[in-house]
């Protein structure tokens, strides 16, 4: 059935370049050390082709067996995506590359998302395995979503946690089945037209989390989210949304890989969430792209009263990461804060920054920007800090530092930081560090090799905030700046 | 094969700039000696020659390790090899636990196939602490940052101990270290001492060879070994300073 449907739907661009040959199927191709860089033949189902038009979104919304306001949405992002020029007159000029009409928007094998892994088919399986998300699953997660290209393959919660009332669904599933809770947020916190981003998102997306935790649950294990992208020219535009009911607590996690491609990939997501009175989100990202991929994200959360939340995002790879989670702090007392690290190796451009939007008295914010740039890699920090006049007791601590490696290496920092009013505070710090041939020197001569010293270097740079993550994931951070490193040293 | 740190006619220069000529040295393991001269002369260019570091070019000569030319060898792979140097100035490296840098030092050793053993490396550690009388509490400092001179200077020793050397080379460890550091440190470089380890001592004092007897004295100038003896060396130098012994070299090169 999954297989005939997808002649009957609209496809008017190109069919797709057709997969690669059986036979190739057992090797993974493309292997190195590089624990994301394999991918697996897939055949899939159901493919938009390439190209971005009217069509495309109706194929996505036809698929998806959507309700009409869901359609009407796609359509009119589709608008606002056209219309809105590239931010080039003050984001890199390399966005220009970046082929629309070249891209796959949506891939699927047509399947729903299996609740056990003995379900999922057996390539997709072999790839999450690969990836030790099972593993990491029976180990410490509360839930687990793993996305493979636009759809989710396996989703699964603790038992224990719907009896409590928590959604852990899919954007469809979300917006289709649970409408009442979720479509009074959709699209609230990031309106299609914040960016050319948020749009093409909107238009297209697909798969990512839906979660709500209800009033005064508080969710101890991580819930976690892996997206996989599998397929060359492929653009995964995953959504998810989260609110925490008053007093509600959750960690989310997300990781992403891809493999290593020759053409770029497109990865843009919208993530929001809401932080109800007195709830805490902790969204926690580890990113690992290949350097093909243009990651284009759109990240805020909305804070009421007494309510927290806390972005932990840490950007490795990529050819071009564009984000800067936000917080918008709405009620008394709330708190936002954005910790990040972006690593930046050769041929990267890591531009990444926090925003905190201040709308209530005693509202604090804290932001701490770690960067590391090497050999050609830029890294790029854009802050914004909005408190305005009329508010009382607000405050607002920023730290940026950049660690340098090599001299040809380069960062900028645009912190804005607009304060009004003297009754709130604010804190700004920023510096710059090189690793000097000095210490690397210092670090052989112990019988450390020039890679490990540099590992070393830059794990020692980040300690301070990785020491505040929790411990799973400082572990698997460690291991991928380490792999960062193995490759950016001759 | 000479068991020995055995350098041969060694040529260094900094940039265009040359600062060691056919500069010739044997320290035969289990000997220490001791390398005095003024400054500038080219001690601690000899150390980080020695251990390849990328700014100091060899042009000439040669450098054995128990029967192995080290030239052009990377620094890890130096340092693998058994040589040790005690920097004059150790880098700071923000960040990096004390705990964590030897741990990474001792682990980058272990040869192929052997496992490490946490257990085995903490009791190690804390016991070469005890003996430099360092607190625990340093463990967890980052690497040199804010340490003062003379923590700095234990703290290089710490690792020396830790890595077990076959040659070590000190420079200027006495200096920045009071009285009683002096004392605890020199304890500790005593208790390494012995057939299966050579060490060259870099000094400006006399007083470091009270606690440190060498078996040898080196005087170094203008980039040469002009002189050398036995411990009496050094008291004489005290005595008179190093211009009894330019004079007469100046009177021979030119
Ligand atoms: N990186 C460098 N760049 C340029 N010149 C250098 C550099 N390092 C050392 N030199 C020069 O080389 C010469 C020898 O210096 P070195 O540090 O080896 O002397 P030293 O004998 O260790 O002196 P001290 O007793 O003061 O420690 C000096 O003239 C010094 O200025
Ligand atoms: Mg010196």
């Amino acid at each position: 059935m999954v297989a005939d449907t997808a002649n009957t739907l609209p496809i008017e661009n190109e069919p797709t370049p057709s997969i690669p040959e059986a036979g190739s199927q057992e090797a993974a191709i493309n292997i190195d050390r590089d624990k994301g860089n394999f991918f697996y033949n897939t055949t899939y189902a159901y493919d938009a082709g390439v190209g971005l038009s009217e069509a495309t979104v109706h194929y996505i919304t036809d698929v998806k067996k959507e309700d009409e306001w869901i359609r009407n949405f796609r359509l009119k992002a589709l608008d606002v995506f056209h219309s809105k020029p590239m931010p080039t007159h003050w984001a890199s000029k390399d966005l220009e590359n970046i082929d629309f009409s070249k891209i796959r928007y949506y891939l699927s094998q047509g399947q729903k998302p299996s609740r056990t892994w003995e379900e999922v088919p057996d390539d997709i399986k072999r790839t999450f395995e690969r990836l030790g998300i099972p593993e990491q699953e029976r180990k410490f997660l509360a839930g687990v979503e793993a996305q493979f290209d636009s759809e989710a393959a396996y989703s699964k919660m603790k038992d224990s946690l719907s009896k409590e009332g928590v959604i852990f669904v899919g954007s469809t599933e979300g917006l289709m089945e649970h409408a009442d809770i979720f479509r009074p947020y959709f699209g609230k916190i990031i309106p299609t037209g914040d960016n050319k981003f948020s749009a093409l998102n909107s238009a297209v997306f697909s798969g990512g989390s839906f979660i709500y935790i209800p009033k005064g649950v508080k969710v101890k294990q991580p819930l976690q989210a892996y997206f996989r992208i599998n397929a060359e020219n492929f653009g995964q535009f995953e959504r998810t949304l989260i609110i925490a009911d008053e007093g509600a607590e959750v960690t989310y996690m997300e990781g992403c890989t891809a493999p290593k491609f020759e053409t770029s990939t497109l990865h843009s997501a919208v993530v929001e969430l809401v932080a109800l009175k007195g709830a805490k989100i902790q969204y926690i990202t580890v990113q690992n792209w290949s350097d093909n991929v243009f990651n284009l994200v759109t990240k805020r959360g909305l804070a009421e009263e007494e309510a927290e939340i806390k972005w932990i995002d840490c950007n490795i790879g990529s050819r071009l990461t564009m984000k800067y989670p936000g917080v918008i702090l709405k009620g008394r007392k709330a708190r936002g804060e954005v910790l990040s690290i972006a690593l930046a190796n050769n041929g990267q451009h890591q531009d990444t920054g926090a925003k905190m939007i201040h709308m209530a008295d005693e509202t604090t914010s804290n932001i701490i920007s770690k960067s590391i740039s090497i050999g050609k890699g830029r890294a790029t920090y854009r802050g914004l800090v909005h408190i305005p006049k009329h508010l009382k007791g607000c405050k607002n601590n920023t730290e940026c530092d950049a660690l340098l490696i090599n001299t040809d290496s380069r960062t900028d920092t645009y912190p804005a930081i607009d304060v009004r009013g003297a009754a709130n505070q604010v804190q700004h710090e920023a510096s710059v560090s090189k690793v000097s041939a000095d210490q690397i020197f210092y670090m052989q001569q112990r019988g450390l090799s020039e890679t490990e010293a540099m590992s070393l270097s830059v794990n020692g740079f980040v300690n301070d905030l990785t020491r505040q993550f929790p411990m799973e994931y400082s572990v698997e951070l460690k291991r991928l700046i380490d792999l960062q490193m193995e490759g950016s040293v001759g | 094969m000479t068991a020995a740190l055995d350098i041969r006619n060694l040529c260094v220069s900094i940039g265009d700039k040359p600062i060691l000529q056919d500069f010739c040295l044997v320290v035969p393991k289990g000997e220490v000696h001791a390398l005095m001269g003024p400054n500038g002369t080219g001690k601690s260019t000899l150390a980080k020659a020695l251990a390849g570091h990328p700014d100091y070019t060899i042009t000439g000569g040669e450098v054995y390790v128990d029967g192995e030319n080290i030239v052009g060898l990377e620094p890890d792979v130096i340092a693998k090899k058994g040589l040790f140097m005690a920097f004059q100035y150790p880098s700071e490296i923000a960040g990096v636990s004390i705990a964590n840098f030897i741990r990474a030092a001792v682990q980058a050793r272990l040869p192929e196939g052997a496992t490490f053993s946490a257990t085995g490396y903490y009791k190690d550690l804390y016991a070469q602490m005890d003996l430099l009388k360092m607190d625990r509490s340093f463990t967890s400092r980052s690497i040199n940052e804010g340490f003062s001179g003379g923590e700095k200077k234990r703290c290089e020793i710490l690792q020396m101990l830790m890595l077990k050397p076959t040659y070590a080379i000190m420079d200027e460890t006495d200096s920045g270290l009071d009285i009683d550091a002096l004392r605890i440190v020199s304890e500790g470089v005593n208790r390494m001492r012995g057939p299966q380890m050579g060490a060259l001592v870099i000094t400006h004092y006399q007083r470091l060879l009270d606690y440190i007897v060498p078996d040898k004295v080196h005087v170094m100038a203008g980039g040469k070994i002009v002189k050398t003896g036995d411990k009496s060396l050094a008291l004489e130098l005290e005595a008179k300073g190093y211009d009894w012994l330019s004079t007469p070299l100046e009177a021979v090169t030119a």
